[in-house]
């Protein structure tokens, strides 16, 4: 890959001692390499697979800090037992799954609108770029405050809305009084945030579609919905699927839109399967337990992840 | 596409254009309204809050008040929190350029083998899930007497920054013409005044676009802040904002709203001005 950009010379014409000094230069090109190279996966390799390592050693023991200093005793798979066992575990996991099969699904689609949008040429075009770059550059405590506000029933502007209309649903309480209301609040909030990224990605993969395709396309007589399907949409496959894996992970690990909106309720209807992990590792301080719902999280990660990476094979 | 045929104005051409740009209202109002209405509750005083939006003039706030931006500062000490996420961030960002530079470079110029394998795994531990790290951190750092304070978390956000970062960078330096630099050894230059004088000034833009990417990443994290801080005092703006709202019996959203605008505003500036690069760095990283 790094060969793409070196010059064009003619070694036989070289003498040799040059060639040689090359041939070290070369070496010590190498070895200043792996020196500039070690700080980043050093630093990696601790703050990610420390943690893995740590997570998979505490899951097959009892760490437990709201015990005192217990003793970290092996306990085999108890705690993937007791994880696998637990209702909450399981509605849980069962939330998640909804929730990023209907968020990837819903983003997808509306980036792909906006995506085509914004590949138009017009004027107006960095307005509206601009104003979606916004929403997915702000803290996730910004758009899960700002819907929280313009979904609460004095100070929000939904209501007031809804009243101004007279609508029945006027003086409804969206988050924390009922859990499907709840649901719909953290998805808007979260799409909200999170469809400008994919939009982004597959922008970017429109545009390196050559023109030509779509000159090709309109001289042979199709219509723009049939270039749009037989044309676009396969060119478009490989920034459609890393925008997928992006967003399906992304939604699968949806953690500081719950904590910031419901804190998880009203109850326990909008516990997610971080945000149990979280409160497994920091309210109930259980380590074990803990670490077998993380080694679950990083397994279904790494399925979606490898498949990433083999979609994505670096080039120069 | 001619000229002349998109200059031709037909029925069917002017409602789809009208719907185009309706479409595009749309989507900017979406985007843009709630944080005029934030704003909007900010400027109200805590009884207007009270007495909810239908006893005020609803899109417009009755009167401005700055009380709730006033007692954000003077009763809740925003300054803190927000004097801690400048810290935190402004140090992520100026560690993962040096970090990411040096590797960038490395992997796109110095032949070492492994490049690709390293790159995949630069990838793959920026898919790492953060709620993952958590748990075996928090042992951590209460082992190290680290908890409750700031400075562990610079280096726990390299997680969000180096892998964009160092992808970003890698892909950059390979842009830059390799003749530049061969010229400059063959004048004599070693490889690290070649990389100085040749090399740094071209990258300039890549590594900028980077920091920037690196500030907002840093500056967002909420996962980590809530895990590991405990103490008002030692709380990000993300986490302090959010602990606004509990004290009190009602939620006062001026209040936060007043907060949200702040943390936001250096954001949105970022990005209205540079929204250019920061969409290219977004790219740059996924794929091509």
């Amino acid at each position: 890959m790094s060969t793409a950009g070196a010059p064009v010379v003619a070694p036989p014409a070289r003498p040799r001692s040059s060639r040689r000094r090359k041939r070290e230069g070369r070496k010590a090109d190498r070895r200043l390499g792996y020196a500039l190279v070690a700080p980043v996966v050093v630093v990696l390799l601790a703050i990610t697979g420390y943690p893995l390592v740590y997570n998979l050693w505490n899951s097959f023991h009892f760490v437990n800090l709201s015990y005192g200093n217990l003793p970290r005793r092996f306990v085999g798979g108890a705690n993937y037992t007791s994880m696998f066992g637990s209702s909450a575990w399981v509605a849980a996991l069962e939330r998640t799954l909804a929730f990023t099969g209907i968020s990837v699904v819903f983003d997808m689609i509306v980036a792909l609108g906006l995506a085509l949008m914004l590949h138009r040429k017009f004027k107006g075009r960095g307005v509206l770029r601009a104003s979606i770059l916004i929403p997915w550059a702000v803290p996730t405590v910004v758009s899960a405050m700002l819907w929280k506000t313009m979904f609460d029933p004095r100070a929000g502007f939904v209501d007031y809305f809804l009243g101004a209309i007279h609508h029945p649903w006027a003086s409804l309480t969206w988050v924390n009084a009922n859990v499907f209301r709840s649901w719909v609040v953290i998805f808007i909030a979260d799409a909200w945030k999170n469809v400008p990224f994919v939009a982004i990605i597959l922008l970017a993969g429109l545009q390196v579609i050559p023109t030509e395709v779509y000159e090709a396309a309109r001289i042979d007589g199709a219509t723009a919905w049939q270039s749009f399907r037989r044309m676009t949409l396969p060119l478009l496959k490989p920034a459609i699927m890393v925008a997928l894996i992006f967003r399906t992970l992304q939604a699968f690990l949806v953690f500081d839109v719950i904590y910031i909106m419901t804190g998880g309720g009203p109850g326990t209807s909008t516990e997610t399967l971080a945000f149990l992990n979280y409160q497994t590792f920091i309210n109930n301080t259980d380590f074990g337990v803990g670490g077998a719902m993380s080694m679950m999280l990083c397994v279904m990660a790494l399925v979606v992840a490898a498949v990433y990476v083999r979609v994505l094979r670096p080039s120069a | 596409m001619t000229a002349a045929r998109r200059r031709r104005l037909t029925p069917a051409k002017v409602v789809r254009e009208g719907a185009f740009y309706l479409g595009c209202l749309v989507v900017v109002a979406i985007s843009l309204f709630p944080f005029y209405w934030i704003f909007r509750t900010s400027l109200e005083s805590d009884s207007q809050v009270a007495a909810g939006v239908g006893g005020s003039n609803g899109l417009l706030p009755s009167h401005l008040s700055w009380s709730a931006y006033i007692g954000d500062f003077a009763n809740q000490h925003f300054q803190t929190p927000l004097f801690n996420s400048i810290i935190v961030a402004f140090a992520t960002t100026v560690v993962t350029i040096i970090v990411a530079s040096c590797a960038g470079y490395a992997l796109a110029r110095l032949n070492i083998r492994g490049a690709m394998a390293i790159l995949a795994f630069v990838l793959l531990a920026g898919f790492f899930p953060v709620i993952a790290m958590i748990g075996p951190l928090f042992l951590l750092l209460k082992d190290l007497n680290l908890l409750d304070n700031i400075f562990p978390l610079i280096v726990v956000y390299l997680v969000y920054t180096l892998p964009i970062s160092t992808w970003l960078l890698r892909n950059f330096f390979a842009q830059i013409p390799r003749e530049l630099e061969e010229a400059a050894l063959v004048d004599g230059a070693t490889r690290l005044q070649a990389l100085r004088k040749v090399v740094v000034p071209v990258a300039v833009p890549g590594v900028f676009t980077a920091a920037i990417l690196s500030f907002i990443l840093a500056w967002n994290d909420f996962a980590f802040a809530v895990s590991f801080l405990q103490t008002p005092g030692h709380f990000t703006a993300p986490l302090a904002i959010v602990t606004f709202g509990e004290s009190q019996y009602q939620t006062f959203y001026n209040r936060i709203d007043a907060a949200v605008v702040i943390i936001s505003i250096p954001i949105a500036a970022l990005v209205l001005f540079l929204q250019r690069r920061i969409v290219a760095g977004l790219t740059a990283g996924s794929f091509r």
